[in-house]
């Protein structure tokens, strides 16, 4: 099919595909740059955190007399509420991924070196890995004998004479990459701590992606402070059941103290993504309301063409042009148009996204997204043209031989 | 002559009316989404104590180390070590100041015997109701010698003084936190600016409030819990009293320019003056930020909401262009009438008023859409979970703006298709069709 009166034709409307080249390539930039934004939300929201999530439920116990003997209380308060109905095994910890409360240390490889990283911790009684359901890949649980008090009250000195740590294995790749981690020292603290094990996956409280969201260390250290939060495994049937029945089993067991929070591990997810959820709501919305402005607009001024030129369609029916010629020629313009602003388009991405860079903390637009944004504005353009382009075809040849 | 234009431009619209009603529905929904968020920043970013925002400042010392390598080296969050900010409280260079931080403690209530429950406040010193302005229902905040003998004083908001006391006075009664009794001296009338500017500023700066306020040498006397990041460096542990660890927020009132200029000084001679103790090895660089130049400092506006507001910003943008390409194409259509009324005598000028008096009533049209679709907006958002979402309101100020930025969007969008139009020559087009 020929071109050239088709670009002919559009020389003659500068302006107004001007407009519509701007307004495409300006969709096609915002578009591009919210998927991506979308992908990357999106792709947090699912993060593994390692845990056995359907079967975990937790509540914060925070005593109010200080001073008595708080890991005696602890393990009195573990032995009640594994008698529970429904717990398969219970544990006290200081922080789960999701919870915040984020105790992070700069990690040294040399007694009072530079840190390479900074970890989160995790304390806990003794049956962490088997509560919580996380995977060892290597090496072995902690012994019996390795645990000690955390040292809350000691400005948690735990940390400097700790025995032994199970990290994440997204740690021991960033301090011993290509190397057996196990048996390695680190020092977290003052002292040296040995690893004896890693697990597959273990989120950090508060997720943080430019620091390593499975940056965590497991320690052998009983949590001694006031505050404590006890975690139960159970079924996911029973987990409702279980928080109510260890709500008054600790109440009635020590009515000296508040008990807060209690809740499952899914609904402590959902708080901690709330955000984002809302966030991605929104995001999906806009994208929608521009793609669907950029259709009307492409579709109204396709048809506002169509009715202008119905005489000159009529003459080259008259003269021999079939139908599908005529719907051919409206969605080649369309196309050119669209590619037009596609073309410019993709460049005012990847500005937009410089632009975005420096203001808030994004990533860089991942390549997929571009030719993406780019085929979902061609398909939109030829579904917007396609009625316009039908009432195109469909002028009958004698409208060539009536004027006006 | 406006209202023959106004008539012809609603004769116009009601021939293409599907083509109209796209027009006032783009910028509609351009104008809503905008003002939904232009609205939620105008709230968010109200000074939160107008009458003193002036005069107060929040100074800023760098106490890292020499060696930026260390990842755990704190970034300038702004915090102080409880020894700079002691050291800078009682020198008392500045009309007030005050050290403070986040705290919560259990609390058991006065009357029948229901479950102790844990609540929220605000660890500091003497000058902080005064500085702050912080208006009292009854009593008042407590002294610095108070501050220094650790006493065990509280002053409530009002919320927790109902909630343990009903109507009945509170100044004088005694309230167990934790496990100390504490003597009320005051109770707050419901104080809780927003954001909260006094605190470290996170995501939840908004919506936050304090209960209770108690003096913070007693806090850290009796071991109460503490709220709020503590980021230590060296080797020195995760001691609260270190000069190694950064937790505390420091304000200080400055009732003149003069005044700020001084403290600024002081601030350096601080800095060159603990060097001499090995201390604060960074070259001496102090900053003094006013309230709100603070609060942009630190981002009290979430990104997320700035994201969102570029994102409308944009959105209007296209929606623009939209109705520019939309209405070049009506009046080039009617490039035949608007020649035969230049060759009847009209001008440029009167062809070009005729077609912006056509794209102000859609402008018009789209504003009314864009207010109700901003109510709805804001509604939306005031739904949120998050502590600004009930601050989401529209009042008169941006109403008017709603209705100007729909004026002139409209006009806008009109202004290149109404030029285009007016160049078109008298008589010629009749001649071509």
């Amino acid at each position: 099919m020929p071109h050239s009166p088709l670009l002919a034709s559009l020389g003659r409307h500068k302006l107004p595909v001007l407009l519509m080249v701007m307004q495409v390539a300006l969709t096609c930039a915002i578009v591009c740059n919210v998927a991506a934004i979308l992908g990357h939300r999106i792709s947090q929201l699912g993060l593994p955190s390692g845990v056995a999530e359907n079967e975990l439920v937790m509540l914060e116990s925070i005593s109010i007399d200080a001073g008595t003997d708080t890991l005696a209380r602890h393990q009195a308060d573990l032995a009640a509420l594994r008698e529970l109905p429904g717990v398969r095994s219970a544990m006290a910890v200081d922080a789960l991924p999701f919870s915040g409360n984020n105790w992070s240390n700069g990690i040294a490889l040399t007694p009072g070196g530079d840190a390479q990283v900074t970890a989160s911790a995790y304390t806990g009684t003794q049956g962490e890995l088997d509560t919580l359901g996380l995977h060892l890949v290597a090496g072995r649980d902690f012994l019996p004998e390795e645990y000690l008090p955390e040292g809350s009250a000691q400005d948690w000195a735990g940390i400097n004479h700790v025995p032994s740590t199970i990290v994440t294995r997204a740690l021991a790749n960033q301090l011993f990459p290509g190397q057996d981690p196990l048996g390695k020292v680190i020092y977290p603290g003052d002292g040296p701590v040995r690893i004896v094990g890693v697990v597959d996956h273990l989120l950090r409280p508060v997720l943080d992606e430019s620091a390593g969201n499975e940056y965590a260390t497991l320690l052998p250290m009983l949590p001694d402070g006031g505050n404590v939060l006890y975690v139960m495994r159970t079924t996911p049937q029973q987990r409702e059941q279980v928080l109510q029945r260890a709500m008054a089993r600790l109440a009635q067991l020590d009515g000296n103290r508040v008990l807060r929070r209690p809740q499952t591990f899914a609904q402590l997810r959902e708080d901690y993504f709330r955000r984002d959820r809302t966030m991605i709501g929104l995001l999906l919305a806009a994208a929608g309301a521009l793609l669907l402005v950029t259709a009307a607009g492409i579709a109204g001024l396709a048809s506002f063409w169509v009715q202008q030129r119905r005489r000159s369609i009529g003459i080259r029916r008259a003269v021999g042009a079939t139908r599908r010629d005529i719907l051919r020629y409206v969605q080649v313009e369309n196309f050119l148009i669209v590619s037009g602003g596609i073309a410019l388009g993709v460049t005012l991405a990847y500005a937009l996204n410089v632009l975005l860079m420096q203001h808030y903390a994004l990533q860089r637009l991942p390549l997929m997204y571009v030719p993406a944004g780019a085929l979902a504005l061609w398909l939109l353009g030829q579904l917007a043209v396609l009625g316009p382009a039908r009432k195109a075809a469909s002028v009958p040849p004698v409208v060539a031989t009536r004027s006006g | 002559m406006f209202r023959y234009y106004a008539t012809i431009a609603a004769h116009h619209l009601r021939r293409n009316k599907a083509l109209g009603v796209l027009m006032v529905l783009v910028i509609g929904l351009g104008i809503g989404a905008s003002m939904t968020m232009i609205t939620v920043f105008h709230v968010l970013s109200g000074d939160p104590l107008p009458d003193r925002s002036a005069q107060l400042f929040v100074p800023q010392i760098d106490p890292r180390p020499l060696d930026h390598g260390r990842p755990s080296a704190p970034s300038t969050d702004g915090n102080f070590t409880w020894p700079d900010a002691m050291n800078l409280l009682h020198a008392a260079r500045a009309d007030r100041q005050a050290a403070m931080t986040g705290g919560a403690v259990p609390v058991r209530p006065v009357q029948g015997d229901g479950l102790p429950f844990y609540e929220t406040g605000r660890y500091t010193t003497a000058d902080f109701f005064a500085m702050f302005g912080a208006p009292f229902l009854s009593g008042t905040g407590w002294t610095a010698q108070d501050d220094e003998r650790h006493a065990r004083v509280v002053v409530l908001n009002r919320t927790l003084s109902r909630k343990l006391f009903g109507e009945a006075p509170a100044v004088g009664r005694t309230v167990r936190l934790k496990d100390s009794d504490f003597r009320v001296v005051g109770v707050l009338d419901d104080w809780q600016p927003q954001p909260q500017f006094y605190a470290q500023i996170d995501k939840r700066s908004f919506g936050r409030s304090d209960q209770f306020f108690l003096p913070l040498q007693t806090a850290l006397d009796l071991k109460l819990d503490f709220v709020g990041s503590l980021s230590c460096w060296g080797n020195g542990g995760d001691a609260r009293t270190s000069d190694q660890c950064t937790w505390l927020q420091f304000w200080v009132e400055l009732d003149s320019a003069a005044k700020a200029d001084a403290y600024r000084e002081f601030l350096s001679g601080y800095w060159r003056e603990q060097q001499a103790h090995g201390r604060l090895l960074r070259k001496a660089d102090p900053h003094l930020y006013g309230l709100m130049a603070w609060l942009i400092r630190q981002h009290v506006i979430p990104d997320d909401l700035r994201l969102q507001l570029s994102l409308s910003m944009g959105f209007l943008l296209v929606c623009m262009l939209n109705v520019m390409g939309l209405l070049l194409a009506t009046f080039l259509r009617r490039g035949g009438e608007i020649s035969v009324r230049r060759a009847l005598g009209a001008r440029r000028r009167d062809i070009f008023l005729q077609l912006g008096v056509e794209s102000s009533v859609i402008g018009l049209a789209g504003g009314l859409l864009g207010l109700l679709v901003a109510l709805l907006g804001l509604w939306s958002v005031r739904q949120r979970p998050d502590g600004y979402a009930q601050l989401a309101h529209m009042d008169a100020g941006m109403l008017l703006a709603t209705f100007a930025l729909a004026v002139l969007a409209g006009v806008l969008a009109g202004l290149l298709p109404a030029w285009r139009a007016c160049r078109i020559a008298p008589a010629l087009q009749l001649k071509t069709q």
